[in-house]
This record gives structure tokens, C-alpha cells and sequence, in this order.
């Protein structure tokens, strides 16, 4: 039994087939890739994954449990985050009451009006120097670099101590040196035992880190396996050929 | 048997005047994403405008038509477009709500600055003559409405379907950066669709005028029916349109005729649209959460804990001095201030904290007023019950809108205003007719404050208390997270809250304060009735709010003095009455876009004002400890 199970998901805007019949699983306490060409449905399935979109036909299980039909928050209540490819930070907070925001929401409502609540500095600092954005705890989120606004929408998921991460494109926008330290912070959560599914235009990245990778073309996975059988397999040097600009499968 | 047929007749005319100007609002709003509240409100105008061609000038009936619906309905519709709401809709929802209610109180204050209140008649077509069908008289008036419609839906959609704006037009629903892309030009479309829209307003308003006389209100009302109508096709399909706009003409015509003339139901006439429009929510689907944050929201400063004091103190010493020297009805426009400035306290947390927009706060200041004076009980616990049950109906206004986002929620809150005014606060069991509800003053803990000096003072102690508050909140976890839901509900979501009920308990909280407000000047007034709590003064307290600046204290306590003298200032220049009303609303036109209003620009003034700090001190600027600052430049979409 998968942490996560995306089974035979259907979305149709309109005319235009976004996810088309794609399967596949994520593992708890491993790091899986979905990757695939610009516009192949991959933030879609993170949009049926995350409940803010309905599948047109389709199943997803998370946990053993069937929450298709299960509203956004509570599937985060189950233990769900995610990360927004077009950022989602809370622009006019500051970094740090991002994620003090975040923390106040997993600790639930009961008592948010009550002034003299403690605001758990600590655990907020805490989850700050975990991601490496102690530095910029103060500024506003919306005048942060987007790479920096990136690591700070994954600290505001690990407040709730997820089982499952949904990371969109956590990385863009991260110079080399910040995207070595980003790859080995991903391989400590897979460690402590969470579930990451990452979609990630980098393949470097994606091949070091990840432990399983499906690949997604035209709405349907085309293959899935460990790095070495993805970088070796013809459907997908094709599919990513057919591509002029995204980068090529290392 | 007779009377069924006359009656389907008379709901298929209102209908098809219905659906003409539901159209015109479907059109405009699907291409620039815009709810133009005004709509209604510019077929007022433009029928007085028609009135005036055709009746005071002489003109003939066809030439005036044509003039109007042809001229100065589009030229109106299209300027208003290119001048006002432009943009507005790639912003938050908010702005573009408080911008056409600007729009829509400046047009009825306009309307009554060029045709001063006075009997006017608009005759329906060819005199009201018409021919028999069988025992039903059909006049000529009511077939040519039906014939205009289904010309109209025709016209329409031809238009859409055949030509090439019509194309654009619908591509600019989906996606305007696309349409630019392909070079289509989105301003010229969206010039051309306001045109056409307010054409249609105008063709409604004047099919209309006729049968429900040449008002002010009622026209201007006529949004909710269109907006009820147009709710059956989520504000896009036409077709759905249509048919929503003569399901409400027949209803509501057979509401006239078979349901009894006395007693609760006789108000569900004219609050019929608003239960229609209740039943369509009710019915309609679940919204998505919207990905893809607002951007550029900025918030004024929070004052200090030690200027909040101070402020408040300087307050309460100002209203003490006033209460000891100012004669009683002067000292009635204080405490009425201090009333109106909490209701604007309530919109600070709604509107400038949390974003939403609600078109009926009196109505919760009404609620409030009158469980104070059912329950007999002047005393801080009824106050207290009164402020509950405010936030108990608030709470219920909310309830059914929970699927659905901001506009909706906005919009429904205007119609539930309609719906207490027209069938409860006129009641025989509320307020009664005669405006003559009694309540007494109100006593704490055995003190009773008997003088209106004493009074307005306790009222002014609410006033700052409850400002404190307000602002303990919004420096603290709830106004964290009101922000957090503000800049992206979605992200909100995901993290684990539950967004539709925190919405919900953010409405009854803010019920609750204005239900508080509503008690303490019933107990202030001592006889209260429904016209204290019209619904349409909500909406210049929204104005006022959004003028002076909805996102502070200040902001409030200066709209609460505003909105107080506004009456003051027209009864003493009757001969300016709608001018005066008009420049709030176009005020508010031209200043809507910036929610921190006037107050965040005397917050700037001071702070450049401020003597030149020498370079020590500059360099190291270091905000007071808690007084924390959030402002960058507001753009909000221009
Ligand atoms: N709300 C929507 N309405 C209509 N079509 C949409 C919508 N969202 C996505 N699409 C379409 O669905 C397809 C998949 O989009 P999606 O954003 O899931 O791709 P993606 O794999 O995340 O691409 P990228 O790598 O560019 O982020 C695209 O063709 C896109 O145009
Ligand atoms: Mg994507």
C-alpha cells in the first residue's frame, strides 16, 4: 500500500484533456519525481492531489483512504502539503509570520482570538534555519527572491509535519549552491520518513535525488522507474526532444 | 382560469424587461470581470434621461429611444469603462465592488440633483392600449417587451457568434492576455460590451418604468433581479439567463396574485428576486479555491499600544467636554458619530483586515436595534444578547454563500438586506409602520445613564474599547491569519484551514459588532424604526468607510463623523441634496482604489512632517518596538 495513490485521474478543461488517465504512487520516506514537458498536466495533478481540483474521472488514495471527494483542508489535516508553483506566499506577512501563520493554522482555530496566545517563536525559528531562511526572517514575503519565496512556502508546509510533500518546481530559481543544499534537505525529510513527490524542471536534481521518477506527457505517464531506467528510455528522450526549450535529460 | 393567463402574461413581460437587463449585465461582466452593481442604478438614470426626452422635451417617444439607447446609454457605458472601471478587474474584488457602488450612489445622486423629487409619469407605449386575447388584455407595452427580448437575445447572440468582437468578446472571458496575444485589442472590447450593457440597462429601466413607477430606489434595485437571473448561469451562460429572468417574472407574478396581501408573506413580492437568488446559491455548485494570489494589498500601520491610549483617551476627553457643553440635539449627532463609527469598526475587520465586502451592515446594526428593544432588558447582558443574535443572522447570511467567493458572498449580503428590510423590519412584529419602537437606556450594573451626556459618553467608552480590541486582534493570531486568507486562500487551504467557516465566523464576529452598535443607539434614540436601517444607507457607510479608510481605526472614527454630518450638510443645502450625495459616491469612484483612504494619507503626511531626524538615528531606524509597519506602495490594479 502506496503513501500516495493517483489512480486513473481524468481532467478535462473544456475541450482540452490535461491528465489523461495518468496512475501512479509516491512512497512513504522516499523522494519520487513526476516530470514531463511544459504543459504535460503536471501542476494539474497537484491540483487533484491537493483537492483544489475536482478529477473529471478518477481516484486518489492517500494514507490507505480514498479522499477523491475530501475537501482541501482536511486532506492537509490528514497530513498533505504542498508548494505552489506560482507562488503563493503570504505576500504583505513577513517571512517569519508566514510560517508563524501556518503553525498558528495546524494548531488549530480554538484560541486565535485570544491576543495573550503564545506565538511559538522558537518552533517557527526552528522551521526557518531548517530551509536556510533565517536570514531573511523579517522581510516581507512578497520582496523576497523567488527561489527564497519557494523555500519559504516548504518551510510553511513542514509546520504541519506532513507525511506527504507536493513540492511544483521547488527549485527554480535557487543558484547551485543553494539547489546542493536544497537536494540534501530533501534527502533528510525522505530519511525522517516523509513521502516528497517533486516536480522539477532540473534533471540534475531529479536524478540525484530522487529515488523513483514518472515521467508525464500529454496528461498520460509514459514511464516511471529509478533514474537510470528513466534516462535511458527512448519515449522519453522523445517526448522531451519534442520540446524546444526545456532542458534535456541529462 | 382568466386571471392564470393574465398573470403568466404579467410575469412573461417583467420577465422578458428582466432579462434584457440581465443580459447587459452577463455581457459586461464575463468580458472585463467586473459586476457592475450600478447597473440598475444607470438604468434609473438613463430612464430619467428618457423621461426627460420624451415627456418634458416633447420629444417623440421613437426619437428619444433611439437618442437614449443609441447615444448616451453607450456613450455613458463606454466612458465609464474607459475612465472608471478599467482594470478593476485583475484586482481584488473588493475594489471593484466598492468602485460601482461609488458609481451607484453617485448616478441616484445625480439623478436626484437634475430631476428633484416630484410626480413624474412615464405612459407605457401606444398609451397603454393593447387588444384582447381571448378574456386577457395584452397591451401593446407588454408584447413589445416580449418581442424586444427575444430581438435582443438574437441580436446578442449573433453578435457573439458571428462577428469578430463578438469572437473576442467571448475569448476575452477566458483569457485577455490570449486575445492580446493574437492581437485582438481588449479595451476596445471591453469599451464596446459596456456600451452594449448599458444600453440594455437602459432598455430595461425604461420597459419597466411604466409598471413600477419613475424611482429612484426601485430601479436601482433592479440589479438584484438582474443579478438573480443571471445567477442561474453563474453570471456567464445568457441562455440560462434568460431563462432565470422569466422563472423570477412569473414567480413573482404569480407571488402577486396568489399569496395573501397581509401578514409575513405579504413582503415576498418585493423580496421574491432575493429568494430566488437564495435558491440559486443554494444550488449552485461548489467553487473552486482561487490559485494565483492579489497582489499588491497593502495594510496602514498599526498604531502603538501607547498612541492607541493616547488616542483613545484624547477621544473620550473630547466627547466629556462636548457632553457637558452641547445642547441635546447636537449631542444626538455625537452619539449618532460614535454609532456609525462602530459599524465602521465592523468593516474594518471585514473589508480592510479580511477583504470581503458586505452591502448590508446596517441591516446588522438594524438587528441589533431590535433585539435590544424587544427584550426589555437595558442592561449589558441585553446588550450583549443583542450583539449574539446579529452575529447569529450574519452567521446565517454566510451559511449558504460558504461554497461560493467573494463577489457572490458580497452581492447575497446586499439582497439578505432587501429581504429583512422588505419582509421583517416593516413587520407589525418588529419595528411596526410608524417608526415608533420604544427602547430604554441603558444601565451597567445599576448605573443608569439617563442623561444623554452620560450616555453618548458610555457610548464613546464602547467605541474605544471595542477599537482596542480590534486592534489586539489584528496584531495578534487572527490578524495574521486574516491577512494569510486575504493574499491566498488557497494556500490557506492546503495548510489545513478549513477557509469556508473561518469566512463565516469572520462575518458573524463582524454582525456581531455592528448587531452592538445597533443596540446602543436604539437605547441612545429611545423610539427606533425600520427607517434607521434602510439598506441603501449601507452603502454609503461603505463609501464613507472606504473613503476615509477602511483599514484603520482612524479611518473609521472619521467616516463615523462623516456619514453623521452627511444628512446634517444636505438638510441645511436642500438645494444641493443629490449633489452632495454624488460627489461621495464619485469620491469614492476616485478613491476606492486605495482601501487605506484618507486616514493612511494623514499617517504619511505626519510621518513626513516629522522634523528631519538627524543621520544617527536615520541610519539605524529602528521601528518603535510595536509599532509595526507594512506599507509599499499601493497598487491596486490601476
Ligand atoms: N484552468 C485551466 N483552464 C484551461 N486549461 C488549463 C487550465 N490549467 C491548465 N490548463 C491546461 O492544461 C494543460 C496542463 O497544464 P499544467 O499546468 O498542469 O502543466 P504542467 O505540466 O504543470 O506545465 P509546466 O511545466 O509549464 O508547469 C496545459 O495545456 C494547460 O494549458
Ligand atoms: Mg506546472
Amino acid at each position: 500500500m502506496s503513501l500516495l495513490e493517483v489512480d486513473d485521474v481524468v481532467v478535462r478543461f473544456g475541450g482540452v484533456t490535461a491528465v489523461d488517465h495518468a496512475s501512479f504512487a509516491a512512497e512513504q520516506g522516499r523522494v519520487t519525481g513526476l516530470i514531463g514537458p511544459n504543459g504535460a498536466g503536471k501542476t494539474t495533478c497537484f491540483d487533484v492531489i491537493s483537492g483544489l481540483r475536482r478529477p473529471t474521472t478518477g481516484r486518489v488514495g492517500f494514507d490507505g483512504r480514498d479522499v477523491t471527494a475530501i475537501s482541501v483542508h482536511r486532506r492537509a489535516r490528514r497530513g498533505m502539503g504542498r508548494t505552489f508553483q506560482r507562488l503563493e506566499a503570504f505576500g504583505s506577512l513577513s517571512v517569519a509570520d508566514n510560517v508563524r501563520a501556518a503553525v498558528d493554522i495546524h494548531r488549530g482555530l480554538t484560541g486565535i482570538a485570544v491576543p495573550w496566545r503564545r506565538s511559538r517563536t522558537a518552533q517557527v525559528g526552528a522551521l526557518l534555519d531548517r530551509v536556510g531562511l533565517s536570514a531573511y526572517a523579517a522581510d516581507r514575503a512578497d520582496a523576497i527572491p523567488t527561489g527564497i519565496a519557494r523555500l519559504l512556502e516548504l518551510a510553511r508546509c513542514l509546520a504541519a509535519d506532513p507525511a506527504l510533500l507536493l513540492l511544483d518546481e521547488p527549485s527554480s530559481g535557487l543558484n547551485e549552491s543553494e539547489t546542493e543544499a536544497f537536494g540534501r534537505l530533501l534527502r533528510d525529510l525522505a530519511a525522517e520518513g516523509k513521502g516528497i513527490l517533486m516536480v522539477e524542471h532540473d534533471m540534475d536534481l531529479v536524478m540525484s535525488v530522487c529515488d523513483e521518477i514518472h515521467v508525464l506527457d500529454f496528461g498520460s505517464v509514459i514511464a516511471s522507474g529509478t533514474p537510470s531506467h528513466i534516462r535511458d528510455n527512448p519515449a522519453v528522450q522523445r517526448a522531451y526532444l519534442g520540446q524546444a526549450d526545456t532542458g534535456q535529460v541529462a | 382560469m382568466g386571471s392564470v393567463v393574465s398573470f403568466t402574461i404579467l410575469g412573461l413581460f417583467t420577465g422578458a424587461a428582466y432579462a434584457i437587463a440581465a443580459s447587459g449585465l452577463v455581457l459586461t461582466y464575463t468580458t472585463t470581470r467586473v459586476f457592475n452593481i450600478a447597473h440598475g442604478a444607470l438604468g434609473m438614470v438613463m430612464s430619467f434621461v428618457f423621461w426627460d426626452f420624451s415627456q418634458r422635451q416633447g420629444m417623440p417617444v421613437w426619437l428619444a429611444l433611439v437618442l437614449v439607447l443609441g447615444v448616451v446609454a453607450p456613450a455613458t457605458g463606454w466612458a465609464i469603462q474607459r475612465f472608471v472601471t478599467r482594470g478593476l478587474g485583475d484586482g481584488p474584488v473588493s475594489v471593484a465592488l466598492v468602485v460601482t457602488v461609488g458609481l451607484l450612489v453617485g448616478c441616484i445622486g445625480l439623478a436626484t440633483q437634475v430631476w428633484p423629487p416630484a410626480t413624474r409619469v412615464l405612459p407605457p407605449f401606444f398609451n397603454g392600449s393593447g387588444f384582447q386575447v381571448a378574456s386577457t388584455y395584452v397591451t401593446a407595452h407588454q408584447l413589445i417587451t416580449v418581442l424586444l427580448a427575444g430581438v435582443v437575445a438574437l441580436l446578442l447572440y449573433l453578435l457573439l457568434t458571428k462577428t469578430q468582437i463578438g469572437t473576442a468578446m467571448r475569448a476575452s472571458v477566458d483569457n485577455p492576455e490570449l486575445l492580446r496575444l493574437f492581437g485582438g485589442k481588449p479595451d476596445r472590447v471591453a469599451g464596446m460590451a459596456w456600451a452594449i450593457g448599458t444600453s440594455l440597462a437602459a432598455l430595461g429601466g425604461i420597459l419597466l418604468t411604466p409598471v413600477i413607477g419613475l424611482s429612484y430606489y426601485d430601479l436601482t434595485l433592479l440589479v438584484i433581479n438582474a443579478y438573480a437571473a443571471a445567477m442561474l448561469g453563474r453570471l456567464r451562460s445568457l441562455p440560462l439567463t434568460l431563462a432565470g429572468a422569466m422563472g423570477l417574472g412569473i414567480l413573482q407574478s404569480f407571488a402577486v396574485a396568489y399569496l395573501p396581501s397581509d401578514g409575513l408573506l405579504s413582503g415576498i413580492r418585493s423580496a421574491m428576486p432575493a429568494l430566488f437568488l437564495f435558491a440559486v446559491i443554494v444550488l449552485t455548485p461548489q467553487a473552486q479555491l482561487r490559485i494565483g494570489q492579489v497582489k499588491g494589498v497593502v495594510s496602514a500601520p498599526l498604531p502603538s499600544r501607547a498612541k492607541q491610549l493616547g488616542a483613545g483617551a484624547g477621544l473620550l476627553t473630547l466627547v466629556a467636554l462636548l457632553a457637558t457643553s452641547l445642547p441635546d440635539d447636537a449631542l444626538l449627532l455625537v452619539g449618532t458619530a460614535a454609532t456609525y463609527a462602530m459599524v465602521m469598526l465592523s468593516l474594518v475587520l471585514l473589508t480592510g483586515y479580511g477583504g470581503h465586502v458586505s452591502l448590508a451592515q446596517f441591516t446588522f446594526a438594524g438587528v441589533g436595534a431590535l433585539v435590544y428593544a424587544k427584550l426589555g432588558e437595558p442592561t449589558l447582558s441585553g446588550l450583549v444578547v443583542a450583539a449574539l443574535v446579529a452575529a447569529a443572522v450574519g452567521a446565517i447570511v454566510a451559511v449558504p454563500v460558504l461554497r461560493l467567493t467573494g463577489l457572490y458572498l458580497a452581492l447575497s449580503t446586499l439582497a439578505f438586506g432587501l429581504l429583512m428590510d422588505k419582509m421583517i423590519f416593516q413587520a407589525e412584529f418588529a419595528f411596526g409602520t410608524n417608526n415608533s419602537l420604544q427602547a430604554e437606556r441603558l444601565s451597567i450594573l445599576g448605573t443608569s445613564f439617563s442623561s444623554l451626556g452620560g450616555y453618548v459618553l458610555i457610548m464613546t467608552v464602547f467605541l474605544v474599547l471595542m477599537a482596542l480590541v480590534l486592534l489586539a486582534l489584528r496584531r495578534g493570531a487572527l490578524g495574521r491569519l486574516l491577512i494569510a486568507m486575504r493574499d491566498s486562500p488557497a494556500a490557506c487551504g492546503t495548510l489545513g484551514l478549513d477557509t469556508r467557516w473561518f469566512r463565516v465566523g469572520l462575518f458573524a464576529l463582524s454582525a456581531g459588532m455592528a448587531g452592538f452598535a445597533g443596540g446602543l443607539f436604539a437605547g441612545m434614540r429611545g423610539t427606533i424604526g425600520a427607517s434607521d436601517f434602510q439598506v441603501l444607507s449601507s452603502l454609503p457607510l461603505l463609501l464613507l468607510a472606504v473613503v476615509f479608510g477602511v483599514t484603520s481605526v482612524t479611518g473609521a472614527v472619521l467616516g463615523g463623523v462623516g456619514l453623521t454630518l452627511l444628512p446634517v450638510l444636505q438638510s441645511s443645502n436642500p438645494a444641493f441634496a443629490g449633489l452632495i450625495f454624488a460627489v461621495v459616491g464619485f469620491g469614492a469612484v476616485a478613491l476606492g482604489r486605495d482601501p487605506n483612504g484618507l486616514a493612511n494619507r494623514l499617517f504619511t503626511l505626519g510621518r513626513t512632517l516629522r522634523p528631519r531626524l538627524p543621520a544617527a538615528r536615520r541610519t539605524a531606524d529602528v521601528p518603535e518596538p510595536d509599532e509595526v509597519t507594512e506599507e509599499v506602495p499601493a497598487h491596486v490594479a490601476s
